[in-house]
């Protein structure tokens, strides 16, 4: 109270013209806002709590309930804004960094939303997807430079080790721990039926899904939690974690309240001690260091694992990009600065690292000038928020897509960006069993299923409209791109025309 | 016959179902006119501890103790379902004795109540599973004799 006291970010409206009592939005909460007043004999709620969550609203039965944003306001300062003024005042009481989750809610350039894609009109046919074939398959892995042929003049087919996908989009890496056990049953499950990958994150794998393991990159972090030959072995791939768009630089902190149980267990580490990331790799200072890991991996899985390399998208990125591609990686992945986490300070998560738009853009052009753009894939994530950035993506170079925030909506994750508190209402971001146990993975799932589906179709319906029958043909096509709002430099970067040009 | 199926690990507790089991069976159309203010007697009921939470309802037994209990005949089995004449109920709580899921239980006009399935109200099937937020509980065949 006093000058500690920060009005609440949000207000709880109950129309308590339609509010049954029935308590529902009270058990669901596990921030505590809701609860029955016997000596009112309503319901009350304590918004000071609340984080806007929005799941006591989905499950109220009546539409009793709505969450705005609070009107209680400071003076208008286009300078100081109030969520300036209010981290201030945070800062000042509590004397610690401020952290978020989530992406990074800024308001930066979105440069997806300042790019717009082709159609044929008149002088080249577009496809009808309903009625022609359509490929949206892709593989990831090195690429041979040209045809080569054996002593008996036949042509050499074997590839070096490849990932195959239905569709050009994985599920990015969310560990164990900071995502639930339901979660990643539902990724898991959905990436299988699916044909394309999720990616387990720095926690390990947990034993029950092993099976999923066609469908799975298996993450090593500077943490290496986790990691034993048998994870190597169980995936398709393996990804070394360099870097995350959404905190590049640092490394990572699992609080200790959260290794329990299994989460312990598949860490490789004791119950109840913080897992701890560090920020550098303690064995990578060089590309030539990063060289060895790839290497030390290709022999601990004999060669038959195409190995990822990810890394934040940063200003540099194609200069590493292009050492990266010659460290033997096969797969590179880049995540631009709105990619989510699980936590992160926020001051990091709002100011560092470059949009993925410009970093992808660069990066192909980079390796295609340097001669080594078949060494390696291109995957990139850090804000891919539909089939048309996908699309979008494709066209400006890459081989595929990561996801990870469209995926946790698909399971119900409504943004408040609380994960760090590991209370999400959603089953999502948290080990609490009974809220772990909000997300059924035959529901979760199926809704990633569908959301894949529908973007696949997306995907099909755009192609199409390009004259395009295959994604092979679109990537690298930034032909089909034009650019609005943009300036010199921009347009020079992304490698597309203004539109009208 | 489909019957109401519990997936006890998915049941989150938050009785929901209770909640539209007492509207579905209001004969209202409006759920605040049908629920506020009043208690609410609903035809499933979540049994629940720190551990574990589970909705139960009447399993619409093979062989019903109840029908073969009931002292005026209120109680009897049509097409599968076990359905029960509130006409000719006389509140005398056998039934609910030695219902092994605590499935019977006096409606608000005292006589006996049940579940049944929600076919003879406007919702047509069961309105608990079609609001259940976490399909903790489901309506399906599973080839069980009837
Ligand atoms: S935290 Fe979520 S569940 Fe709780 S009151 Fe706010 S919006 Fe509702
Ligand atoms: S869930 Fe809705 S109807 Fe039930 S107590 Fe809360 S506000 Fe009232
Ligand atoms: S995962 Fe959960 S806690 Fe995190 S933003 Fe989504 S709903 Fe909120
Ligand atoms: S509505 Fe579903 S989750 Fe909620 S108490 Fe009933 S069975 Fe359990």
């Amino acid at each position: 109270m006093g000058v500690e006291f920060i009005y609440p970010e949000f207000e709880v409206v109950r129309n308590d013209a339609r509010c049954i009592a029935c308590r529902v939005c009270e058990r669901q909460c596990s921030n505590e806002v809701h609860a029955f007043s016997a000596e009112r004999g309503a319901m009350v709620s304590d918004e000071t709590k609340c984080v806007n969550c929005q799941r006591c609203v989905s499950l109220c039965p009546t539409r009793a309930l709505k969450i705005v944003k609070s009107d209680c306001t400071l003076r208008e300062n286009a300078n100081w804004s109030n969520q300036t003024i209010r981290e201030v005042y945070k800062q000042a009481s509590s004397g610690g960094v401020l952290l978020s989750s989530m992406g990074n809610p800024k308001n930066f350039p979105v440069y997806w939303d300042k790019i717009l894609i082709n159609a044929s009109q008149v002088t080249n046919p577009s496809i009808d997807p309903l009625r022609e074939p359509m490929e949206t398959h892709v593989s990831l892995g090195k690429k041979p430079d040209r045809i080569s042929r054996g002593a008996d003049g036949k042509i050499v087919c074997e590839l070096p080790p490849q990932i195959d996908l239905a569709m050009p989009v994985m599920f990015s890496a969310m560990s164990y721990g900071s995502i639930s056990y339901n979660a990643h049953a539902s990724l898991a499950r959905a990436a299988t039926e699916l044909g394309i990958l999720y990616n387990t994150g720095e926690g390990g794998l947990h034993e029950d899904f092993y099976r999923y393991g066609p469908n799975t990159i298996v993450q090593v972090a500077s943490g290496r939690f986790g990691v034993h030959e048998d994870y190597l072995e169980a995936g398709s791939a393996i990804e070394i974690k360099m870097g995350q768009g959404a905190k590049p630089g640092i490394g990572g902190h699992l609080p200790g309240a959260k290794i329990v149980g299994d989460v312990s267990r598949t860490r490789m580490i004791p119950e109840g001690s913080d897992a701890i990331s560090p920020a550098p790799h303690h064995d990578i200072y060089s590309i030539e260091d990063l060289r060895q890991l790839v290497y030390s991996l290709k022999e601990a899985t004999e060669y038959r694992k195409p190995i990822i390399v990810k890394v934040a998208a940063v200003h540099n990125i194609a200069a590493i990009a292009s050492g990266i591609a010659r460290s033997g990686a096969d797969i590179i992945a880049i995540d631009g600065f709105r990619g989510g986490t699980g936590a992160a300070p926020t001051l990091i998560r709002d100011n560092v690292g470059i949009p993925i738009e410009l970093a992808l853009a660069s990066v192909d052009q980079r390796l295609r000038d340097e001669g080594i753009r078949n060494n390696v894939s291109l995957v990139v994530g850090g804000s891919i928020r539909s089939a048309a950035d996908v699309i979008k993506a494709v066209a400006l170079g890459a081989d595929a897509c990561y996801i990870a925030t469209a995926a946790l909506l698909a399971l119900g994750c409504h943004l408040c960006r609380t994960c760090q508190t590991g209370k999400c209402n959603w089953g999502i971001a948290t080990q609490r069993p009974d809220l772990v146990k909000r997300l059924n993975p035959d529901v979760g799932s199926e809704r990633l299923v569908n959301l894949m589906t529908a973007w696949r179709r997306e995907i099909m319906e755009l192609m199409g409209g390009m004259g395009i029958n295959s994604i092979e043909a679109l990537r690298g096509n930034r032909l089909m791109l034009r650019g609005v709002g943009l300036n010199e430099t921009e347009l020079r970067i992304l490698g597309v025309a203004h539109a009208g040009e | 016959m489909k019957r109401v199926y519990v997936n006890e690990a998915w049941c989150l507790g938050c009785h929901l179902c209770e909640y539209n089991c007492a509207f579905a069976n209001s004969g209202l159309s409006d759920m605040v006119l049908a629920l506020k203010g009043k208690p609410i007697y609903p035809r499933i009921h979540v049994e629940e501890n720190e551990q574990i939470s589970y909705a139960v309802s009447c399993r619409h037994c093979k062989d019903p103790v109840c029908v073969k209990s009931c002292i005026a005949g209120a109680l009897s089995k049509q097409d599968g379902v076990i359905r029960i004449d509130k006409n000719k109920c006389v509140a005398c709580y056998t039934c609910v004795l030695v219902c092994p899921y605590g499935a019977l239980a006096p409606s608000e006009a005292g006589v006996m109540q049940k579940c049944e399935l929600c076919l003879q109200n406007a919702c047509g099937e069961p309105a608990c599973v079609k609001g259940c937020p976490n399909r903790a509980i489901v309506y399906e065949e599973r080839g069980e004799a009837e």
